[in-house]
Order: structure tokens, then C-alpha cells, then sequence
């Protein structure tokens, strides 16, 4: 039973707002270690709300838990790269020190076990969240000296002895996090001078500033490439109370981790980029969307959001120009990939289940607070700020005609060198292997699960809007993998991150794993390729937001470009096979009455 | 607040329709005698887009009739046979994703979801049934909540709320587990008048009334003599 004065001073410490109901679950998570259905009608009672609205916000987000989840609390990566690097025997070893499976909690509370999905440590995996501290590079011998440092009753951070390179080591960070920086372009990650930006912005008036973004033809880097210039021209049209600048820091597609650098090495100019855009969409408050696994960050961005206001780049009359004022608030996720698409990143930050809304209207009209919102993704507003700073001349003479400047790409998986590299727009993927020492890889994955798989004949495609999109995931695949448990583990990732509102992604998903299930246990025929290509064309039209509408792409994709891979794996020679064996069914059943089981040819039974 | 409405044409299927700004497509649609399948629409809600069945194709993009406002000049695809069949295959989805036994189903006759699929005519869904296990939960003394028949659709959530504004049904979880759930003690406290709303707004059968079932007799329902819909085509003949 959570004792009521501590809950009144948690809910009272975020002024009973109903907008910050994340704000307080988090807390009432680490405080009480779960979210019981006592906490939850409290809850209910002081913000004046019905307690099942409080439930399906709590039971919403993985961080939350209705069960105790353990004085440690540990979260461990289940996506692919996490699998090729040794999840397995990492999973084993915490099973065998601690005592209970994943899922589970030890009777004395002391150690609870949880899957998760990206973490975005792809470049040190196996990696693991124990109660918000980062966990790098796990071995089963490193798994043992935790679990005997966690019954010794060592505080989590104290078991972090050796810290990672740069701003990992600060005192607010101390995490043995590294950067993996492995190629710095001249946009995002070469060094910058505070102020350098905003000071050339406010010279100018916030209409020729969404000009020159516009001239430099700068695309959306957090994916679908929206021109961003439009997205703040759009914004700063609309009439509203306010104006808001909304960063979203929700990176959860599998194998991306170079905003986690970004903000990691570069806050001090994403902060800056903010305050261009709110200075050209004429917004006084910015919100910083941290996903809730970059948790550990927050300190630290906090401390760099200080140091801004002393600099006159954030707070009042910024860089000297009267009238400007800009601030921003920084809010926590709890664990749910879709907070990454925009609208459902609105919904969570004003603390309601992250899902997406019904587009029209569009953020840029009705965004945070229903406000105009121009939401941006990390690498924008940095390019942006840069651009800025050094022309869009300057910008355009990087990168591709149609696709100006540089990609940050989080190259992880089967290579030498995973990390972060800052390359020009029209690279092709044999050059990025070549960089990251992964050429012989049987297939990429460009864009994360909801990308593309690409096949070595395809290496010499771009990355660019124009030929390989991405949002910066680069997975790389080795010779020896089994492609089929690649699609398998992205396909699970989306069956557990569909935010569950619209039937097609919902019940589609589930769907389509299932039979991709059976063409993995040898039981598919050409039919079920058929029928994969058929329901997943369905999802993706059908589904309402960016997750249903690319969910089915690592089946698809790999079905165009691996297609020997399906047909090899299914039976040619008939038209259907039941998913069900029977014979194999009542085996143990028969094994334990001593029945003998009588094989039923169905050919013989129709001659 | 609201825009002065100004009269728009459009097509569907390549007929004129005539509509006015701010109408959706599925609002217009209706008004020119054109039937647009739906099932978590409820006119007096905003509407959610959370079946999906409502889907028509504008210039090759897919956008659910229900949300997306009408614009001069559209070109609407609504009856093609790839857009119904993917439409068909959504009722299918629903159907194997519960536990839909019509024959024993206080709804059987006036539920959408069953009269969808008989417009659709559908034989048997095309997906493999999931069989999930899902209890039927008493919410206080008036209404019960059948899980295995609910399609969340969202009607009970968005509709039903108390005097003071409190939401009576709520969404719990995500993914395939995602579950419709009620406040216990406002559910206890909801007059009969809105139990009976409750009901009535649920499209299948997982709000049911307690103490009160077949009021109205199979052969005398809602889509027992003539299919979903046609009261919309009928309109304009």
C-alpha cells in the first residue's frame, strides 16, 4: 500500500495537472516501484478524473508496471542487433543469477526481468536499462557481477565503473555510454560556437529565415523528409493563442541512436536550432520530447539549458533583439515506440495514452495544447541552426541535388566500426559498409524495420530522398544470419508497439506474423507467400498512422528482394498445408495411454 | 469559430455530388444517397478512425471518409473491388480477432459488425481464428461487458461520460492486448437511461444490459429484413 502523504506530495509536485499525468506515473513508478490500482485511484481522486482514465494512460507505457518490477528494475534490449551480439546467453545469465525468468519479478522483489524493445545502444549491444542507468557491451560474467552487486544492495549508478568518452563522463551524465562518433561531417557533429546561429537569425526577419531554410532545401532527417521551410512557413500562418516548437527526442525505431549522440555531444546547438524555429514561427515555448530510455540525459540537458540562458540564447530579448523570448521545457516518455510519430508525441506530452490523432488537421494547425506546432526531429533543427549560421549556399554544395547536405546514419549490426557517421546525401551503401567494415553482408536494413531490406545486388543504390530514404538506421545483416529471424524480430517489434487504435495494424500485424510463423516451421506453401504479399498490402493502406502503414515492410521488402529466400523455405509442390499437425499434437497425449497413432494419407483416402 | 460553410462539388465513383465545406466525405457522401461502410462512426461523436472500414482512395492516397473533409474538386474511389475487398478483409480481421458466436448473441440482428459482413458477404474470414481468451466483466448492476465481442471501436469511450464529465469507459493497454475497461464506481452510478445508451451505441454485442435480453425478437430487427446501409441508398433512390 503506497502511503498516501508520499503520493500527495509526488501528485502535488506537478501541481495535480492532469497534463503531466506521465509526469507523475513516472514518479510514482520509481518511487513505489510499480503503479498499483491504489496509487491509481489517488491519482484519480486528487486530478478529479475516473480511474479507468488513469489506468489507460499507466497501461500504456512499458515503464509503467501494475506489478511490482523489481528494486532493480532491469529492462533488456530484445531487438536484433541486441540477438547478434549475444542477447541470449546475456538473457540466461541474468535468469540464472537472479532466479526468475523475464517477465518476472524474484519473490523478495528485489530483481525483476524485463524484454524491451531499442534502447538505441545498437552500437554496444547487448545493452540494458537497470532503473534508468544504461548497461553497455553485457557478457554473462559482467551479468554476475551485477546481479552480486544488486543482493549486495550497491545503489545502480555506483556500478558503473568506467565511464564512456566525451559528455558520457560529465558529472551529470556518468554513464559508460560512448559515442562511437566515427565520422564527423560539417553539419551536425563538427564543432559549433554558441550563439553563432541565432545571432545571424534575429539579424534578419523571421520570414527570410524560413526563406533560407527553404532555399536550402532542407527535407525533415527524422524520416519521411518534409520540407522543413514549408513545415515553418505553414506554422507561422496559422492563427492560434500561441505558437509552440516541439523537438521530438522519441528516437525508437530499431537501430537508430545518433540523436542519442546528438544530444548526447550537440545540445547546445539543437537548443539553439529550437530557438530559430520558434524565432521564425513566432513561438515563445519549446518542448524537448525525451524518449524515456535518454532518461539519464536529462540532468545534463537541463544544466546545458542554463548555461544557454546565461549566454542570452535562451530566455528574454535573446541574442539582443527586443521582443524574442524562448524557452523550453523538457518531458519524459515511458517507453513507447509510436510517441515518434508526431501526433501521438502531442497526445503523451500532454499526458494522455500516446495515440496518433486524425490528420487533418495537422500539428502545424492544431498541435501541442491544439496550438500551431511545428514538430521537428533532432537533426532538423541542428541542420537547421547550421544553415543559418552558414548559408543555404554553403549548405547546398553538400549531398545531392534533391537531397542538400549531410544524414547522420547510426550503422550498427554485422560491421567493425557500428557508431555514428555524419556522410553527404548520395553515398552509396557499399561506401558505408566499406566505412563501417561490413562488405560482406548478406542484406541491409535502411531505415529500420518499418525501411527497407536491401540485397548485395543493391549496394550501389544512394542514400538519399530520392533512391534509399532513412531516418538514419542502418542494420547491417552478415552472410551467416538467418534473414527469416531478422523479419521474425521486426515483425514482433511492431505486434508490440501497434498502439492498438485501428483494426488493421492492431489485428493486421498479429496476423502476418503468425504466418510468417508458419512459412519459418516449413509449414508454408506458395500460397502463404501469396497471402503475405496480399495482407500486407491491406495493412499498409488501410492503416491509419506511419506505424501500420509500413508495419508489414520487413516481409514485403524481404519477399521482393529475397524471394528465393520464401520459395526455398515452402512447399512448391502443393497448395495448402494446415498450420496444425495433429500427429504432432496428441503425441504426448497418445505416448502417456499407450495408444498408437495411425498416420491418415489423405491421397490414398480419395483413390 | 466555424467557417462560413460554401457549397463544393466532388465525384465518387465518377458521379457529381454535391456537398458544402467542412462536411466530411462520409457526411457528403451520405447526403448524395451514397453509402459509405462504417462501423465505429457515430454521428453525434468525433469521429475516431479507428475501423478503418470507411477507407476510400483520393488521388491514390487511402484516407478514412470519416475524418478527411470533403474538397472541390475530389475525385472519391469508394465502390472499386480492391477497395472492398480490403475493406471486407478488415470485417474478417474483427471476426477472428474475438470470439464472434452470432447464433447465441443478444446483438445477432441489430449488431453492425454481423450486418457488415453479410453486405460484404462474407463465407469464411480468410484468416486463421486466434481463439483469445476473454472474460465477460460486470460493470456495476446495470450493464455487463462482453470482451470476447468487443471490437474497440471506441463509441463507449467517446460517448459515455457522467454529468460532471468524467469518461465512465476508458482504453486500457495497446497492441492486440489493448481492452475496453469501465470505472467501476461511476459504471455503478450510471442511471438506466444511459446504461441503455451504452448498449445501444455499441455496435456488436460486448455492452449488454443486465436483467433484460430479446426484448425485441429475431426476425424483427434492425438488419434482419434488409441489409446495413440501405437506408442511406433508399434516400436518393
Amino acid at each position: 500500500m503506497p502511503s498516501k502523504g508520499l503520493l500527495a506530495a509526488i501528485i502535488g509536485r506537478h501541481r495535480s495537472d492532469r497534463t503531466r499525468l506521465i509526469d507523475i506515473l513516472r514518479d510514482v513508478q520509481a518511487e513505489f516501484g510499480r503503479v498499483s490500482s491504489e496509487a491509481i485511484a489517488e491519482i484519480a481522486a486528487r486530478l478529479d478524473i475516473s480511474t479507468v482514465e488513469v489506468e489507460g494512460v499507466a497501461t500504456f507505457y512499458h515503464f509503467f508496471t501494475s506489478r511490482p518490477a523489481g528494486t532493480y528494475a532491469v529492462y533488456l534490449n530484445n531487438n536484433i542487433v541486441a540477438v547478434m551480439k549475444g542477447r541470449a546467453s546475456v538473457a540466461a545469465a541474468f535468469e540464472k543469477a537472479a532466479g526468475c525468468k523475464f517477465g518476472e519479478t524474484t519473490p523478495d522483489g528485489l530483481i525483476g526481468l524485463h524484454p524491451t524493445s531499442c534502447i538505441g545502444m545498437n552500437d554496444q549491444e547487448p545493452a540494458a536499462l537497470i532503473n534508468g542507468v544504461v548497461f553497455t557491451q553485457l557478457t554473462p560474467a559482467k551479468v554476475k557481477v551485477i546481479v552480486e552487486a544488486m543482493r549486495a544492495g550497491t545503489e545502480v549508478q555506483a556500478m558503473v565503473a568506467v565511464t564512456g568518452d566525451g559528455a558520457n563522463a560529465s558529472k551529470l551524465v556518468r554513464s559508460m555510454v560512448k559515442n562511437n562518433i566515427r565520422k564527423e561531417g560539417a553539419v551536425v557533429l563538427s564543432p559549433f560556437r554558441s550563439g553563432a546561429a541565432i545571432k545571424r537569425a534575429v539579424r534578419i526577419k523571421p520570414d527570410e529565415v524560413i526563406a533560407e531554410v527553404k532555399k536550402a532545401n532542407l527535407l525533415g532527417r527524422g524520416g519521411a523528409g518534409f520540407p522543413t521551410g514549408l513545415k515553418w512557413e505553414f506554422c507561422r500562418r496559422e492563427q492560434g493563442q500561441t505558437r509552440y516548437v516541439v523537438c521530438n527526442a522519441d528516437e525508437g525505431e530499431p537501430g537508430t541512436f545518433k540523436d542519442r549522440v546528438i544530444l548526447t555531444e550537440r545540445p547546445h546547438l539543437l537548443f539553439e536550432g529550437m530557438a530559430i524555429a520558434g524565432y521564425a514561427v513566432g513561438a515563445k515555448e519549446g518542448l524537448l520530447y525525451l524518449r524515456g530510455e535518454y532518461a539519464y540525459l536529462k540532468p545534463y540537458l537541463e544544466k546545458v539549458r542554463e548555461d544557454l540562458r546565461k549566454k542570452n540564447i535562451l530566455g528574454k530579448k535573446i541574442a539582443g533583439k527586443s521582443g524574442f523570448s524562448f524557452d523550453i521545457t523538457i518531458k519524459l516518455g515511458a517507453g513507447a515506440y509510436i510517441c515518434g510519430e508526431e501526433s501521438a508525441l502531442l497526445q503523451s506530452a500532454q499526458g494522455e495514452r500516446g495515440e496518433p490523432r486524425d490528420r487533418p488537421p495537422f500539428p502545424v494547425q492544431s498541435g501541442y495544447f491544439f496550438q500551431p506546432t511545428t514538430v521537428n526531429n533532432v537533426e532538423t533543427l541542428c541542420t537547421a541552426a547550421r544553415i543559418l549560421e552558414k548559408g543555404a549556399d554553403w549548405f547546398k554544395s553538400m549531398g545531392t541535388p534533391r537531397s542538400a547536405g549531410t544524414k547522420v546514419l547510426s550503422i550498427s549490426g554485422d560491421c567493425k566500426k557500428p557508431g555514428v557517421y555524419e556522410i553527404e546525401f548520395g553515398h552509396t551503401v557499399r561506401k558505408i559498409l566499406e566505412m563501417a567494415g561490413g562488405l560482406d553482408a548478406q542484406a541491409v536494413q535502411v531505415g529500420g524495420p518499418s525501411g527497407t531490406c536491401i540485397s548485395r545486388g543493391q549496394f550501389d543504390r544512394a542514400i538519399s530522398f530520392e533512391d534509399l530514404a532513412t531516418g538514419g538506421s542502418i542494420i547491417v545483416i552478415g552472410p551467416t544470419r538467418n534473414l527469416f529471424e531478422v523479419v521474425h524480430n521486426f515483425m514482433e517489434f511492431f505486434v508490440e508497439e501497434s498502439c492498438g487504435w485501428c483494426v488493421p495494424c492492431r489485428a493486421g500485424n498479429p496476423l502476418l506474423k503468425r504466418k510468417l510463423e508458419k512459412i519459418m516451421d516449413g509449414k508454408g506453401t506458395t500460397g502463404d507467400i501469396i497471402e503475405l504479399e496480399a495482407w500486407g498490402k491491406t495493412i499498409k493502406a488501410m492503416s491509419r498512422c506511419g506505424l501500420g502503414q509500413t508495419s508489414p515492410n520487413p516481409i514485403l521488402t524481404t519477399i521482393q528482394n529475397f524471394r528465393e529466400m520464401y520459395e526455398s523455405k515452402v512447399h512448391r509442390e502443393t497448395d495448402f498445408l494446415p498450420e496444425f499437425d495433429l500427429t504432432a499434437s496428441v503425441q504426448a497425449a497418445a505416448a502417456v495411454t499407450g495408444q498408437t497413432l495411425v498416420t491418415h494419407k489423405p491421397e490414398t483416402a480419395h483413390e | 469559430m466555424s467557417k462560413p460553410k460554401t457549397p463544393l462539388s466532388f465525384t465518387i465513383d465518377g458521379r457529381e455530388c454535391k456537398a458544402v465545406s467542412a462536411q466530411t466525405i462520409l457526411q457528403a457522401a451520405k447526403d448524395n444517397g451514397v453509402y459509405i461502410p462504417a462501423l465505429c462512426r457515430w454521428e453525434a461523436f468525433k469521429p475516431s478512425g479507428a475501423c478503418r472500414v470507411c477507407t476510400v482512395r483520393v488521388g491514390g492516397r487511402y484516407m478514412s471518409a470519416c475524418t478527411q473533409p470533403v474538397a472541390e474538386g475530389m475525385a472519391v474511389e469508394n465502390d472499386v473491388p480492391d477497395i472492398q475487398d480490403m475493406r471486407k478483409a478488415l470485417i474478417e480481421m474483427l471476426f477472428v480477432e474475438g470470439n464472434h458466436m452470432c447464433p447465441t448473441c443478444e446483438k445477432s440482428g441489430n449488431c453492425e459488425l454481423q450486418a457488415l459482413a453479410y453486405r460484404f458477404q462474407m463465407l469464411v474470414p480468410r484468416f486463421p481464428f486466434q481463439f483469445p481468451l476473454r472474460k465477460v466483466e460486470p460493470a456495476g448492476t446495470k450493464i455487463l461487458l462482453e470482451h470476447n465481442r468487443c471490437i474497440k471501436c471506441l463509441r463507449c469511450v467517446r460517448g459515455v461520460r457522467t454529468k460532471d464529465n468524467k469518461a465512465v469507459f476508458g482504453a486500457l493497454k495497446r497492441s492486440k492486448d489493448k481492452k475496453i475497461a469501465v470505472d467501476q464506481t461511476l459504471a455503478a452510478a450510471l442511471p438506466e437511461a444511459q446504461a441503455q445508451k451504452a448498449m445501444d451505441r455499441c455496435p456488436v454485442g460486448s455492452i449488454l444490459r443486465k436483467e433484460v435480453g430479446f426484448v425485441v425478437p429475431i426476425g424483427k430487427r434492425k438488419y434482419d429484413k434488409t441489409p446495413i446501409g440501405s437506408d442511406v441508398e433508399k434516400a436518393k433512390g
